[in-house]
């Protein structure tokens, strides 16, 4: 049995994370997708395109406004329900810890719609844990940074040489039991005051 | 309970309560009561806003360690969030509008599952603010006298809006944070008492209430009938002008509700009055005038409300900049934490939230709607949990709107039981042949 290709609407504030949930999409096979970035005049976005799924992100604030929309909608019979399976717990469970909400229309069956749910939120997490190594790539970066300031400042002040320097910070570290960029920072921060 | 999630989105700040020196009480022994179920942990979804204040009390100066229980609160920002994470268990609890508990018995909304509310968070703290050209041109139809009258504002709105059509003009924009919300139905009753449609003559929309300052200034909305601290911060912002308070629609609406999955309250019983026990102490503290300054202070944090603690306590003192030129209003009672009763659910209070349901065309009247929509509010559990002696004396269904100081502001009286009849009685309602269809059938 061949189905009429589902028309989806990606709402997310966040483009970098929208397109990959957009690619994700297509790669499945979804023609219909249409990915908006902010909410104005979603109203008549939705009207247009009459779409079977609806992904918003939860952190979203405008989650309150869809409902609103839907309110409305109801009065010319488009029912829209949130989920596919409310018995689905795992799934469920796992799309709020992922930060998606998605909006289906009442009726489509569930096993169209779960791959559909199912890739965003592991785009989502994708998302996420892309985020997340950049974060700490930058945090590796400025540890590194500091750490360089610190052995330059022991160098001049202490009249060591770039291992002696790197080597002391290490001790220190070990000693104190904190993280060496702690301690560069401290150096940094010390020859701030001092100098 | 559920364990943090690690989502790497950041969708919420969790709050955390286990600080030391945090909790005023810290110095007090706490004589700690465990009963069968033990020390618990209850997961509380809030939305940063004044009337969360016996929710934030209850966790921060101890009167929740004091019955045994963490209150692990989780901020979030939006109601469709706090109802699916209600409902998902991800809460055990949640801060939620009053009229939110009633929709989801009565299966409205895209989530409806079932909640109950066994304790109110108290009343008052809304107000409609209306961009000050709007104002402008209510002043100059002439009506508005010196006193500031809820109703002579509606009907002047109302003769501005007329004027509006006869040349053409785009009908304005109005915010409300929820369609089920204690916001909707006061608007629309503000709006209505001056011969106003609110779905014809001007345009609902929905505004996050964080949002409604900025969204007036960009003139993406004309007017909002939101929550404490919002109104103030627009005026005070020389934004808008405030036209009605809650006080002014209807003093005894209640605002905000705890809300609980009925399976949860009845699997957690002892924990469930446990947690009644520490709010209605909570509630208590924040009543006392004396405590005020602190509560303020607390509300203002960063991690509740992040407002300017100035505006909060003019907030809670109900003193209202209403425009930026220095008039000011002092409504008593601006808000009510505990008072007269005030955290008492009351299943009359639901029963009239339905009634505006059906007014607007949510929902048909019929008496299985009617038992629904009572049963969201749960005064048993009220009850079971402080004591018959604090509970009122007058039944918890009754006439509404005939004593002093509890009326309706175009005077209609609410009778629960012919409910199909009040709604009639408004000449500005959607939906009529539907109200009166059910009601002979």
């Amino acid at each position: 049995m061949t189905h009429r290709d589902l028309t989806i609407l990606v709402i997310d504030e966040n483009a970098i994370r929208a397109s990959i949930i957009e690619e994700g999409l297509h790669e499945a096979g979804h023609r219909k997708v249409t990915v908006i970035h902010e909410v104005q005049g979603v109203a008549r976005t939705i009207d247009t395109l009459r779409p079977d799924v609806i992904v918003i992100d939860i952190e979203n604030p405008n989650r309150d406004m869809m409902e609103h929309l839907f309110q409305l909608t109801r009065t010319v019979g488009r029912p829209i329900a949130m989920f596919v399976d409310r018995s689905d717990t795992a799934s469920i469970e796992a799309a709020v810890e992922a930060g998606v909400s998605a909006y289906v229309v009442d009726g489509l069956k569930k096993e169209r719609v779960k791959p559909i749910l199912d890739m965003a939120v592991s785009r989502f997490n994708a998302f996420s844990r892309l985020q997340r190594e950049l974060a700490d790539a930058k945090s590796a970066l400025e540890e590194r940074k500091v750490i360089e300031r610190a052995k330059g400042i022991l160098m001049k002040m202490r009249g060591l040489s770039e291992d002696e320097a790197f080597a002391l910070l290490r001790q220190t570290a070990m000693n104190e039991k904190k993280k060496m960029s702690e301690i560069a920072q401290s150096v940094v921060t010390a020859a701030g005051l001092l100098m | 309970m559920l364990s943090e999630g690690d989502t790497g989105v950041n969708i919420m700040t969790t709050i955390d309560n286990s600080r030391p020196g945090a909790a005023m009480g810290d110095g007090l022994p706490a004589p700690v009561r465990l009963g069968g179920e033990g020390a618990r942990t209850i997961r509380a979804g809030f939305i940063p806003l004044v009337d969360a204040a016996v929710l934030i009390v209850a966790a921060e100066l101890g009167f929740a360690r004091k019955e045994g229980l963490t209150l692990d609160l989780v901020k979030d920002v939006s109601w469709a969030n706090v109802r699916d994470r209600l409902a998902f268990r991800q809460f055990d609890i949640a801060h939620m509008l009053s009229p939110m508990p009633v929709a989801a018995m009565l299966g409205l909304g895209s989530n409806p599952s079932p909640t109950i509310a066994p304790f109110s968070l108290g009343r008052g703290g809304n107000a409609i603010t209306l961009s000050n050209r709007l104002f402008a041109r209510m002043q100059e139809e002439g009506a508005l006298g010196e006193v500031e009258d809820a109703l002579a504002h509606a009907r002047a709105l109302a003769a501005v809006l007329a004027r509006m059509r006869q040349s053409g003009e785009a009908a304005p924009r109005l915010g409300v944070t929820y369609p089920f919300s204690s916001h909707n139905y006061e608007v629309r009753y503000w709006l209505a008492a001056g011969g106003i449609d609110p779905d014809r003559d001007v345009k609902l929309v929905v505004v996050p209430p964080p949002l409604t300052s900025d969204a007036l200034a960009a003139g993406a909305i004309d007017g909002f009938c939101v929550g404490a601290p919002w109104n103030m911060v627009a005026s005070e912002r020389g934004l808008g002008r405030i036209v009605a308070a809650k006080q002014d629609i209807w003093p005894l609406a209640p605002e905000k509700v705890i809300g609980m999955r009925p399976e949860w309250a009845e699997s957690n019983a002892e924990t469930v009055s446990r947690l009644l026990l520490a709010l209605d102490q909570a509630a208590r503290w924040c009543d006392e005038p004396d405590n005020r300054g602190t509560l303020a202070e607390l509300l203002a944090a960063p991690r509740y409300i992040g407002a300017p603690i100035e505006i909060i306590r003019r907030v809670l003192a109900g003193e209202f900049a209403i425009d930026a030129a220095g008039n000011r209003r002092v409504i008593d009672d601006y808000f009510v934490f505990h008072r007269d009763h005030a955290n008492y659910p009351r299943p009359g209070q639901a029963l009239w939230i339905y009634s505006q349901m059906a007014r607007w065309g949510q929902v048909r009247l019929s008496p299985e709607m009617q038992a629904l929509a009572a049963a969201a509010y749960r005064p048993d559990l009220y009850r079971h949990a402080l004591g018959e002696a604090a509970a009122p004396a007058a039944p918890a269904i009754r006439v509404e709107g005939e004593r002093p100081g509890e009326r309706f502001m175009d005077g209609h009286v609410f009778d629960p039981a012919d409910i199909g009849a009040y709604v009639r009685t408004f000449p500005v309602r959607a939906l009529a042949e539907s109200v009166s269809v059910e009601q002979e059938g």
